[in-house]
């Protein structure tokens, strides 16, 4: 039974993504029976190209994407290299790891809030420049995306330092940053010449699902990007929703647009890697040794700081605005604060967070289980998986959302699982497994195979040493990584709203949805709801184990990381 | 050849060990019941991987030829935890969510029924090594003489046919050492164990009064 697992964990992250893609193809060229498309043809394409704009949506897309992710992954890097070892580097840490749990969209609104004309810094900035009423700016939505850029940044940095965190050790940083320093190196230099070569093929693929999110983002872009016109994602979100079905054709055909311009961003990416290769051979050769680079240590943890306390400061603001009374612009505090709202959408409230749960509960569970059952057929077995694996794993997060979810809605029409709470768990779970995978393979794998191996040779069935050795061994990594599951399926829109089909109004949907109504307080409500599961998550996956094996010290050891 | 289950110990009929086309070792040798026999050798010589054969656990890539015999049963294709053999490593292993009681209870074998004999087959256990009352301690927080010790009563109460040790003694300091090996050995020999230790050190080769095989 055991052995179908994987083929099975398989299926069900490329099953819907093929099928999607193919959904998404046919209708891409005319074929779509349903609405009356039987021959195949150019049309749409030439309908796509007609668009005003289309091609500034698509430069949008490529450009903001690659300079999204060049910055997120330059300014990780540096501050590895700058601060590895140090105080700074695990106090940066501790702030971070919290931080992966808050969803895109409320870190979007958080952003939001704090940058706009009559934001927070702009409050701030009235206090001394005597502004008594907004700067006349636009400085969200700007038609050159920077907003989009800064709310991608911010939010990948988390996501790529951890990553990269659980790359370090496997190159033996510590004693190499000795080495280079007893050679003369900077610190940085000697961490870029000597360290990054190593660790870099480690986060690649983390790198390229970050570069393949922010080209094709929804949501962001919904709350920060550009609007006239918006990048291709977005526009196509706007496609699909509308009235006129007659679009969908057209939708389909940028659907694939989009995935080439994912594909072009992978392309440049790549070759900007083998540039960076190359020159980088001759660089570490060269002897330069950079000895005094404070300035630049100094500058990564400024740029590092700025983008966790953009994060947490729009939490704040968040908060803040969720119970605000009157607030006029220059005040830098509301002048009453009040619960009102709050209460008024208590049972608003209520019923989203049941529909979100209703999604996350199940998706959670079958996700967690067949994870289990991967890693434990692979220690039973003791065979390991070759390096395809881990791109099957990487598929659904390079793969652009808006490129495979029509086509899947498309698929479950057909099969008449149209706006069911099951196509809608089995679209999350696309994306759920592979985090739940990522996160808990390593803790797995790195597991004594001892304590396995000694239990085994007690006489005890493999059975008794999965549930009574190795689940109850992990339990801190298991539930961390069910946390990590249950934010990613909390924090989806595209698939919930798509799948969907406006049946399931969860936190997420909810959220977004209020990005155009521009309703600060109720933004502020609902951008703070969407982080309490999140949160209670991870609350759930450090307390249980702490309570559970209060008695056993050996635990903590067992638990750590 | 006895096919009954006689005792007539660990056999390892020309086994031969391959990592990669390379051959790591290659051993014929028969261990008597109650007899212990030290293979010494260098890392890498792969003396942990004839162990991990003989109990079963070797991962996939190495290539093993020959026969392991326990008792005239041979074990090969058999799961490890069909085979009765019991293993100590470097590390006591003990499984640090059960109490010292849960990790000995977790070795008896479930065919001892009831929950009192159980309890006082596990509290006997501990004070034939001198270690009365320590049933509901945390295993953190024993010493690592006390640790060992019961790493091996757990290995005892499974009711092993046979026992490998693999360096089971180098990470106690030299005090602690021969008092637990002197244990270890005595209990072999008490519960007639053909058993087969690999080890760095010669003195523990000397102590088992045995015999001494030198690989490489």
């Amino acid at each position: 039974m055991l052995r179908f697992v994987p083929i099975i964990t398989i299926a069900f992250m490329i099953g819907p993504v093929s099928a999607g893609l193919i959904g998404t193809l046919l209708p891409a060229f005319g074929i779509l029976p349903a609405l009356g498309g039987t021959e195949p043809g150019l049309d749409p394409w030439a309908a796509l190209f007609a668009q005003p704009g289309i091609w500034q949506s698509v430069r949008l897309s490529l450009v903001n994407g690659l300079i999204a992710s060049f910055v997120s992954v330059a300014i990780v890097m540096l501050f590895c290299a700058a601060w590895q070892g140090t105080r700074i580097f695990r106090a940066m840490q501790r702030i971070l790891s919290p931080i992966l749990a808050v969803p895109h969209a409320t870190a979007a609104f958080g952003l939001a809030f704090l940058i706009a004309p009559s934001g927070w810094i702009a409050r701030v900035i009235a206090q001394f420049a005597g502004w008594d009423r907004p700067p006349d700016m636009a400085i969200i939505h700007d038609p050159l995306g920077i907003a989009m850029i800064a709310g991608l940044v911010a939010k990948e940095i988390p996501f790529l330092f951890l990553m990269t965190l659980a790359a370090l050790p496997q190159a033996d940083t510590d004693r190499t940053a000795q080495i280079t320093a007893t050679l003369g190196y900077g610190r940085v230099a000697g961490w870029f010449k000597a360290t990054l070569p190593r660790i870099y093929p480690q986060i690649r693929l983390p790198v390229l699902a970050v570069l393949a999110y922010s080209t094709s983002v929804v949501d962001v872009a919904i709350i920060l990007g550009p609007t006239t016109p918006a990048p291709l994602a977005v526009r196509i979100l706007g496609w699909l929703s509308d009235p006129d079905l007659a679009l969908r054709f057209m939708a389909s055909s940028a659907a694939i647009l989009q995935l080439l311009v994912v594909v072009v961003a992978i392309g440049i990416w790549g070759a900007g890697e083998r540039i960076i290769a190359l020159a980088g051979g001759q660089i570490a050769a060269n002897g330069q040794r950079f000895r005094h680079d404070g300035g630049m240590r100094a500058g990564s943890a400024v740029l590092a700081g700025l983008s966790a306390g953009a994060l947490i400061l729009g939490l704040v603001v968040l908060l803040i605005w969720s119970i605000a009374g009157f607030w006029g612009f220059p005040d830098i505090m509301p002048r009453s604060f009040s619960l009102r709202l709050w209460q008024r959408e208590y049972d608003a409230i209520g019923s989203s967070l049941v529909t979100t749960l209703l999604i996350a509960v199940p998706t959670v569970v079958i996700a967690i289980a067949l994870v289990l059952g991967c890693l434990e057929h692979e220690t039973r077995s003791r065979h390991k998986p070759g390096r395809g694996a881990i791109w099957l794993i990487y598929l659904p997060l390079i793969v652009p959302q808006i490129s495979f979810m029509f086509g899947l809605q498309v698929f479950f029409t057909l099969i008449g699982l149209e706006r069911t709470l099951i196509s809608v768990v089995l679209s999350h779970l696309v994306f759920v497994l592979p985090y739940v995978f990522l996160s808990l393979s390593d803790p797995f794998r790195t597991l004594d195979p001892r304590y396995g191996q000694t239990a085994l040779c007690l006489g005890v069935s493999t059975m008794r040493v999965f549930w009574h050795v190795r689940l109850p061994l992990l339990t801190r990594a298991v539930l961390t990584a069910m946390a990590v599951g249950l934010a990613v399926t909390v924090g989806q829109y595209l698939p919930t709203l798509l799948i969907g089909a406006g049946r399931f109004a969860t936190v997420t949907t909810e959220a977004v949805a209020l990005a155009s109504g521009g309703d600060r307080r109720m933004i502020g409500i609902y951008g703070l709801l969407q982080m309490v599961l999140p949160f209670a998550g991870f609350a759930c996956a450090l307390l249980i184990p702490a309570i559970l094996f209060r008695h056993r010290r050996g635990m903590n050891a067992q638990n750590r990381g | 050849m006895p096919s009954d289950h006689s005792e007539t110990g660990l056999e390892l009929r020309t086994v031969s060990i391959r990592l990669g086309g390379q051959e790591l070792l290659a051993v014929d040798l028969v261990i008597a019941p109650g007899e212990i026999v030290t293979l010494m050798g260098p890392s890498g010589s792969g003396k942990s991987s004839l162990l991990g054969h003989i109990c079963g656990t070797l991962p996939a890539q190495f290539d093993v030829s020959g026969q392991v015999v326990l008792n005239g049963r041979s074990l090969d294709g058999c799961p490890p935890q069909d085979r009765h053999v019991g293993i100590l490593f470097q590390d006591d292993l003990l499984f640090p969510h059960l109490s010292v009681g849960g990790n000995l209870a977790f070795a008896l074998p479930a065919s001892v029924k009831g929950k009192a004999k159980r309890r006082m087959l596990v509290e006997n256990a501990l004070k034939n090594a001198d270690m009365d009352g320590f049933a509901d301690r945390d295993p953190a927080t024993l010493s690592g003489g006390q640790r060992a010790r019961v790493a091996l009563l757990r290995v005892l109460l499974s009711e092993p046919c046979a026992l490998l040790l693999d360096e089971p003694f180098s990470k106690l300091d030299s005090e602690l050492r021969g008092q637990f090996r002197s244990f270890v050995f005595e209990q072999c020999r008490k519960n007639r164990l053909p058993t087969l230790m690999v080890t760095h050190d010669p003195e523990d080769g000397s102590a088992a009064g045995g015999r001494v095989i030198n690989l490489a």
